[in-house]
């Protein structure tokens, strides 16, 4: 009997998709070339709240190269809003959590109110790109300027300017979910700590931009539209509902996609815009986001301030956590609750609490709209809990890592109920993890906690100032509602795999022939993946929120065990045999036990054929072709800890990163090379939340970091070789066993990092509650804290 | 607008030639005149790197940089590295250490490691942090790419075959 081979799951598989990349290969929408392209160049505004009372548009349309030139004033009259459908709830969330959503639908040109710098308020098309901008540089636009609201808590106090007039408030949703009596044994509790964090604004930015080509044939009726996009199945939907054409008329395909991270896994205007233009105008129609552009109008996250209150006893145990949060979400809510309602879910982390309220508001102001970036509210919950862990210890003059560790949830409650539900209504079970473990190989990681104590109290004495910091999270990986898999055994023998999944650089071409090749035991040479394309699958969700791997490695599983039967049907009638007694192996099906009685798939294939001369048994149909959408029960958790040292410059306020370790837990690993990947990747764009990245933004709503002069991301000199330690609990809710990991490594950076900071400054008596870290806060403080308590 | 003015030069090796306008960016002469999509466009301020080519033999960034200016020179993008098809022993190297994930600051990095390893042919950890901070890169976190210059580097010593 031929000897299984070793799966394909597992090993550190070498990307397929780097051939075309590593040649300048690749193609990226930026890269696409039509027969008869045209270029749209938008016109954004200049202000940041401001009612808008004419637009020019005649020297633009008679500027040489233009072919067509359009206000929002005039949009208006032609198509709805971007549709509401992105913001749908699931039943069961609905009656179970307490809230109020108010959803203002972004005009896809603004016409009555400018409400963000940078929202576009006109559109010109012509034969270059240069020529589109030439043009749009002659529009004329007046503007009634409007108070701008830049503070949140200002935007809710009574006489404040109202950014949706319609609703007569700018406070746009209200959430909020309890267990226990927090009040009750706030009351009680033998201490109580108050402290206000803010997590700042900052966002994806991924190296390629946004971008928009669309194609409209006529004779068809069909168009085709090329999206920078994570979910094309949405863009798919709602182009279809904008433009009123049947969806199996419209077909969406993200090429090589430069980086996503959430900021692109969402339905924006231009990508309704560019397609209806495309089919006004009888001619493909090109947009390509620029980054002055994407820095003002693709979607900003985090910037969210919280009031904690927390209750605990002298052991350090937590009794109750209260939060109270307000949201900055800018001009519009593009993914309604979805961020904050995050944020909710993931207070408790890994702690066991048993009396917790969190209320969160959701408040418009004149910024670029907020949506999920990577991590997607989680990073917000993790400052405001893992700094708070960090006060509750230096008020009890405990270890902080001591105070996690009496409070974290032990792998023998697993699994555990934590008392609230998620964010599709399910009632949340953490499915399996060792917390206290992963705290431990974390610290391990960065040289141990007694032999860093050591070497701080050395540094103390020489004048250095080195801190060690934690940053613990849970996260709810693969949620639904669905993805989908479509598998096919061509003639050939090649296994074709479509899924809904839309990838920006994790590798899934190759993750997925893993996957493939184990489920039919062939080469993985022998799987051919489409992905990204609505023309492979009819219905997909698209790669957002940690859930590609864990979604479609089941739908592929389930629609291959649906096929195998079929496949085990056809071959038993051509091997003569019964369907159980045989199995797939290296490429064939054959009796088990009976190494030379065997059939290659592709005859299998070729037998499943319509038509004369097929070798299917009587009552199996043609073709060997299943599609399985795969809906979760519900999320599956992974969780890490994340331990940085620090040291700080007092008189530069210069933070460097000394070491940093990572103890993650995302089950079942498919491609441990790919993983560390995005861990690694993860955890630098979280450390540019910790120290570098914010959106600065003047009193009157002018962004101040339009540039990446002026914004800065970390560079490779900014962080050193991060160390990874890898556990292992394996999900019971999926077929493989994995759990969801693309947004985690993001998650701690930030809090790991203010936690370093203020460990470090402790002799000044520091606090460090909002991230990013910047330098003139380390000086002030060591300034104030060295007159306060002088040496 | 200005007359259109011809550029002649050479890009991996071959004589090119083209027709734009005087205002054209270097980046979007390679582009959209020559064809050349490799070269990518990831801010067009000259902070990010993704657009970092080799003029005349040195690291350039074609975004700041107008076509007119490149009139004669010899330029090598990231279409001219592998050898008839066969990947340069540093994007070997970049694909065995997952030295890239999306791909687009990657043609970028590399122009800018080629440079680099070409005056410093053995460098140490720190001196590759230092020359690529010239790129952004937002997927990898960096660790991976650093450690395929140093594979690379070493094969390429190894080679002493072209830089």
């Amino acid at each position: 009997m031929a000897a299984p081979r070793a799966p394909f799951v597992g090993r550190p598989m070498l990307r397929r998709e780097d051939r075309r990349l590593l040649l300048g290969e690749g193609q990226y929408v930026a890269d696409l070339v039509l027969p008869r392209m045209l270029h749209a160049a938008f016109v954004r505004s200049p202000l940041a709240h401001a009612r808008i009372r004419s637009v020019d548009l005649s020297r633009a349309a008679a500027a040489p190269g233009v072919a067509y030139v359009l206000s929002g004033m005039q949009l208006a009259q032609l198509l709805p809003p971007v549709p509401d459908h992105q913001v749908a709830l699931p039943g069961k969330w609905r009656t179970t959590v307490k809230h109020h959503i108010l959803n203002p639908q972004q005009a896809l040109l603004a016409a009555d109110k400018v409400r963000h710098v940078g929202e576009a308020y006109a559109v010109v098309v012509a034969e270059s790109r240069y020529a589109a901008e030439d043009a749009a540089a002659l529009i004329e636009a007046e503007f009634d300027p409007l108070p701008a609201v830049i503070d949140p808590e200002a935007a809710l106090a009574p006489g404040a300017a109202i950014v949706h007039e319609q609703f007569g408030t700018n406070l746009i949703a209200e959430l909020s979910a309890a267990k226990g009596d927090a009040a009750g044994a706030l009351a009680q509790a033998p201490h109580r700590l108050a402290r206000r964090f803010h997590h700042e604004r900052y966002a994806a930015l991924p190296i390629e931009c946004r971008g928009v080509v669309s194609e409209y044939d006529r004779r068809t009726q069909s168009l085709t539209t090329w999206s920078s996009t994570q979910v094309v199945h949405w863009v798919r939907r709602e182009v279809a509902a904008t433009l009123g054409m049947p969806e199996a008329r419209v077909r969406c395909v993200a090429l090589d996609v430069g980086g996503g991270f959430g900021i692109k896994g969402h339905v924006y205007p231009e990508d309704l815009l560019i397609p209806f233009l495309a089919r006004e105008i009888g001619r493909p129609v090109k947009w390509i986001e620029d980054r002055h552009e994407h820095l003002m109008c693709s979607c900003h996250s985090r910037d969210q301030i919280h009031d904690v209150e927390i209750g605990f006893d002298d052991t350090g145990r937590i009794l109750a956590f209260r939060d109270r949060f307000l949201a900055d979400s800018g001009a519009f809510n593009p993914i309604g609750s979805g961020v904050t309602y995050n944020t909710i879910a993931h207070l408790m982390g890994p702690y066991r609490i048993d009396n917790f309220a969190a209320e969160a508001r959701v408040v418009a102001t004149n910024k670029v709209p907020n949506a999920p970036y990577r991590g997607a509210g989680r990073p917000e919950a993790a400052l405001a809990t893992e700094r708070a862990m960090d006060l509750v210890a230096g008020a009890l003059g405990m270890e902080p890592a001591e105070v996690r560790r009496r409070n974290m949830i032990r792998p023998d409650e697993m699994p555990y109920k934590l008392g609230i539900v998620y964010r599709d209504g399910e009632p949340i079970v953490y499915d399996g993890g060792d917390y206290a473990g992963a705290l431990d190989k974390a610290l391990a990681a960065v040289g141990g906690l007694a032999a860093f104590r050591e070497r701080q109290k050395a540094a103390r004495a020489q004048g250095r100032h080195l801190g060690l910091g934690i940053g613990c999270y849970t996260e709810g990986t693969g949620a639904g509602p669905f993805e989908g898999a479509t598998v096919r055994i061509e003639p050939s023998g090649k296994i074709y795999v479509a899924g809904g999944a839309c990838p920006q650089g994790q590798g899934m071409e190759t993750i997925f022939a893993q996957v493939v090749a184990d489920a039919w035991q062939v080469d993985i040479d022998d799987v051919v993946v489409t992905l990204a394309d609505t023309a492979a699958i009819p219905m997909g969700f698209g790669t957002v929120a940690s859930r590609s791997t864990v979604t479609l490695s089941a739908a592929i599983h389930h629609a291959s065990d649906r096929l195998r039967e079929k496949v085990f049907a056809i071959a038993a009638n051509l091997l003569e045999c019964g369907p159980q007694d045989l199995e797939l192996r290296n490429g064939t099906v054959g009796v088990i036990g009976v190494p030379d009685m065997a059939v290659p798939l592709a005859k299998v294939a070729q037998a499943a054929r319509p038509g004369w001369d097929h070798g299917r048994p009587a009552g199996i149909d043609a073709g060997l072709e299943d599609t399985y959408y795969f809906e979760p029960p519900t999320v599956t958790w992974s969780y890490a800890v994340h331990a940085v040292i620090v040291e700080v410059d007092i008189g530069t306020g210069g933070v460097r990163l000394d070491r940093y370790a990572v103890a993650h837990d995302c089950g079942v690993v498919v491609n441990p090379m790919l993983v560390e990947g995005q861990i690694i990747g993860g955890t630098v764009q979280g450390v540019g939340g910790g120290l570098f990245e914010r959106f600065a933004y003047d009193e009157e709503g002018q962004l101040l970091t339009g540039s990446l002069m002026d914004y800065l991301a970390p560079t490779a000199s900014d962080v050193p070789d991060i160390a990874l330690v890898h556990l292992h609990s394996p999900s019971p809710l999926n077929p493989l066993g994995v759990k969801g990991l693309g947004e985690g490594g993001a998650i701690a950076p930030p809090v790991a990092i203010a936690n370093a900071v203020a460990d470090a400054l402790r002799p000044f008596g520091a606090e460090f509650n909002s991230t990013p870290i910047l330098p003139e806060q380390i000086v002030r403080s060591a300034q104030q804290g060295a007159s306060r308590w002088p040496k | 607008m200005a007359e259109p003015v011809t550029i002649r030069l050479t890009v991996n090796g071959e004589a090119r030639e083209g027709r734009c306008e005087p205002r054209k960016l270097l980046a979007d002469f390679l582009r959209e005149d020559l064809g050349l999509t490799g070269t990518h466009v990831g801010c067009e301020h000259g902070v990010c790197g993704a657009c970092t080519i080799h003029v005349n033999g040195e690291a350039a960034r074609s975004c700041i940089m107008l076509a007119a200016q490149a009139e004669g020179a010899e330029l090598r993008t990231i279409e001219g590295v592998a050898e008839n098809g066969k990947f340069h022993p540093l994007q070997q190297a970049f694909h065995e250490k997952h030295g890239l994930q999306c791909g687009f600051c990657t043609p970028g990095m590399l122009m800018v490691a080629l440079d680099f390893l070409r005056h410093n042919p053995d460098p140490t950890e720190a001196e590759i942090r230092e020359a690529i901070s010239a790129v952004l890169c937002r997927c990898t976190g960096y660790r991976d790419i650093v450690r395929a210059i140093a594979a690379g580097a070493a094969a390429m010593r190894k080679t002493a075959g072209p830089g």
